[in-house]
C-alpha cells in the first residue's frame, strides 16, 4: 500500500511506501511499478522504483499532478506472478586480485576471510532495485556480522564487475566508476548489456541472486 | 556526405529530446540540456523538431564539411567563425548559412552560458538507441557508441531532400533574477534558519558542473535530522544536500538513485535557464507552489510555441 503521495517538483509524483527497507514493502513498490508499466497511462514519462519509494515523472504538457494522483490512487495493482521473479546464479572470483577490500572487511568484522565468504557465497539475496548507473543491482540483506560502512575515502575507480558490500546491501558495479563499497570479488558476466535491446539487465528487482565461486581461469574464460 | 571533426571541443555530443522510460534500469533522460534551443535549432534548418543536433559545452567543435550546399545553423549565445572559399566570416547565431566542400566552421566558445547547438538541414546519419538519438556518456548509450565526438571523427550526413530556405530569428535566452523552486520531500530535514537562508542568500555555481549535475557554493545548510536517506530515485532538477551542506542540482545525465536529502526541485519552466549558468554565476532561489509552477510552465510552453511559429 502507498502510505503517502506527494509531489516532487511540478512534474513528478513521489509515492512513499514506508521508511523501512524490507522485502514486503519493496514487493508493493514493484507491484505498482509493474502495473504502471503495463497500463501505459498517457503522460507518464518514467518510473523510478527503489527500496520503499516509487517516483513517477510525467509530461506537464499532457497531464498534471492532481490529474495523475487521481489515477494512481484508483489504481488496482496486479499481483506479481511467481514466474515473473527469477533465481539468478552469478559467478564470482574472490582471488585477491579482485577482492580489493577483503582484508579490511575481515579485520573490521573480526571474521577470517573464509568466514566472511560463508556469508556471501551460495546465500540467497533479493534484488530491491537497479540503477544509479545502468543495471547496477542493489541486493540484500547480508548477514548482520558482515555489515560495514562505506570506505571513508571512496575509490576513484572501482573496476567493472566488482562485487561490493555495505550496510545490509551488496551490489555489482556494471561500469568502471567511482565508489565507496567494500569490494570482495568480481564477476565476469555482463550484468548490463546494452546490445540486448529488449532485456539489457540480467538481474531485475524482485529476482533472487546467488553468488558461486569460480577460479581465475574460469573467470577469464567467461570474460572472453 | 560528411563532416570531418578537426577539433571536438570539450563536451560535444549528439542529443535530441531525451530517452524516457528507462529510469528503472538506471538510465536517465539525457537529451539536450536546453530543450528550447534544441527545438529552435531543428526548426531553423527545417528538420523535425525531434531530430538530433550537436550539443557543445563552453568550447565547441571545429568542423570541415565534405559536401556542397550544406545549410547549417548555430544557436545559443555563441562566438563562431566560418571559412568559406578561404575567407573567414564572423558567424551569427540563429541565422542559417551555407557551406561548401572543404569550408570550415570554428565554434570558439559559448558566452556567459554553458551550452550551444549546431545542426544542418537533413540532419545527421545516426541511429536511435531505445527510441532516442541522445548520448548518455555514463552508460555509453546512444549514437557514436555512446561517446563524445572526438578528433578525426567523420560525421555522416543524411541527404537533404527538402528545399533549403534561409531562416533566422531574433532570440536570446531571457535573463533571470530568480530560479524558482518547489520544496523537496526532505525540506524539514533542515534547520529553520537553513530553510530561510536557502532562499535568502545567493549561491554560486562552482567548476564542478557538467551534464550530470551542478555543485553550488554558498551558505552551508544545516541538516538536523539525518545526513542520509535510504537510497531512492532521483529526477532532473532535484536539489540534493550531501553532508557538507552544499547543494547539488541533478541535471539531465544524473545517476538515477541517490541517498542525500532533497531540499527542493527546480520548476520545469526554469530548467532551460539554470542549465545555461556557467561556473561563477550567482543564483538566488525563490520558493513557489505547484499551482504557480504549472502556470509558469504553461507560459513557457506558449512562449516556445510562439517562437517556433515565427520560424
Amino acid at each position: 500500500m502507498i502510505k503517502n503521495i506527494s509531489n516532487l517538483g511540478d512534474a513528478a509524483i513521489y509515492c512513499d511506501f514506508g521508511s523501512e527497507v524490507n522485502k514486503e514493502i519493496n514487493y508493493e513498490v514493484i507491484k505498482y511499478f509493474k502495473t504502471l508499466r503495463l497500463k501505459n497511462i498517457k503522460g507518464i514519462t518514467n518510473l523510478a522504483p527503489s527500496y520503499n519509494k516509487l517516483i513517477i515523472t510525467f509530461d506537464l504538457d499532457v497531464i498534471n499532478y492532481i490529474e495523475l494522483v487521481e489515477k494512481i490512487i484508483n489504481l488496482k495493482p496486479d499481483e506479481i506472478s511467481d514466474s515473473a521473479s527469477k533465481r539468478k546464479k552469478i559467478p564470482i572470483c574472490i582471488d585477491e586480485e579482485f577482492a580489493l577490500d577483503i582484508e579490511r572487511v575481515s579485520k573490521n568484522t573480526n571474521l577470517n576471510i573464509k568466514e566472511v565468504y560463508k556469508h556471501i557465497l551460495n546465500k540467497d539475496f533479493y534484488c530491491y532495485m537497479t540503477g544509479f548507473v545502468a543495471g547496477m543491482p542493489f541486493l540484500g540483506d547480508t548477514n548482520k556480522n558482515i555489515r560495514l560502512k562505506r570506505l571513508e575515502t571512496p575509490r576513484v575507480k572501482v573496476p567493472k564487475g566488482s562485487v561490493g558490500i555495505t550496510e545490509q546491501f551488496c551490489n555489482i558495479y556494471t561500469y568502471e566508476s567511482p565508489g565507496g563499497w567494500n569490494i570482495i570479488g568480481n564477476t565476469p558476466v555482463k550484468v548490463f548489456d546494452k546490445n540486448k535491446e529488449e532485456n539489457p539487465i540480467l538481474i531485475k528487482p524482485g529476482d533472487s541472486v546467488q553468488f558461486y565461486e569460480i577460479t581465475k581461469n574460469e573467470f577469464y574464460k567467461i570474460k572472453e | 556526405m560528411s563532416i570531418e571533426v578537426i577539433r571536438p571541443g570539450i563536451n560535444t555530443t549528439f542529443q535530441d529530446r531525451g530517452r524516457s522510460n528507462l529510469y528503472h534500469l538506471g538510465i536517465p533522460f539525457s537529451g539536450a540540456m536546453d530543450t528550447r534551443n534544441l527545438l529552435i535549432t531543428n526548426k531553423l534548418v527545417g528538420n523535425d523538431i525531434n531530430d538530433a543536433v550537436i550539443e557543445f559545452a563552453l568550447q565547441g567543435p571545429k568542423l570541415k564539411v565534405k559536401q556542397n550546399n550544406i545549410n547549417c545553423v548555430v544557436t545559443g549565445n555563441v562566438s563562431f567563425t566560418f571559412k568559406k572559399n578561404s575567407k573567414i566570416y564572423n558567424g551569427e547565431c540563429y541565422k542559417t548559412f551555407d557551406l561548401n566542400n572543404n569550408d570550415e566552421i570554428d565554434i570558439i566558445s559559448t558566452n556567459n552560458s554553458m551550452y550551444g547547438y549546431f545542426s544542418i538541414s537533413g540532419g545527421f546519419k545516426i541511429e536511435k538507441k531505445w527510441n532516442s538519438y541522445s548520448t548518455h556518456l555514463r552508460s555509453k548509450v546512444g549514437p557514436n557508441k555512446g561517446d563524445k565526438i572526438v578528433e578525426n571523427d567523420i560525421l555522416q550526413l543524411n541527404k537533404n531532400v527538402k528545399p533549403i530556405i534561409k531562416k533566422s530569428i531574433d532570440y536570446s535566452n531571457s535573463k533571470i533574477e530568480f530560479i524558482r523552486v518547489i520544496k523537496g520531500t526532505n525540506f524539514d530535514y533542515f534547520s529553520k534558519e537553513s530553510q530561510k537562508s536557502f532562499f535568502e542568500n545567493q549561491y554560486q555555481v562552482t567548476n564542478l558542473t557538467d551534464r550530470m549535475g551542478m555543485r553550488l557554493d554558498g551558505n552551508k545548510l544545516n541538516n538536523i535530522k539525518s545526513e542520509n536517506i535510504k537510497s531512492e530515485g532521483l529526477i532532473k532538477g532535484v536539489i540534493q544536500v550531501p553532508p557538507d551542506g552544499k547543494p547539488i542540482i541533478m541535471l539531465s545525465d544524473h545517476g538515477t538513485i541517490g541517498g542525500y536529502p532533497k531540499i527542493g526541485v527546480i520548476i520545469s519552466a526554469d530548467y532551460d535557464k539554470i542549465v545555461q549558468l556557467p561556473p561563477m554565476s550567482k543564483i538566488k532561489f525563490k520558493m513557489i507552489d505547484v499551482k504557480s509552477a504549472e502556470k509558469l510552465f504553461k507560459l513557457y510552453s506558449m512562449e516556445t510555441k510562439n517562437i517556433l511559429d515565427q520560424i
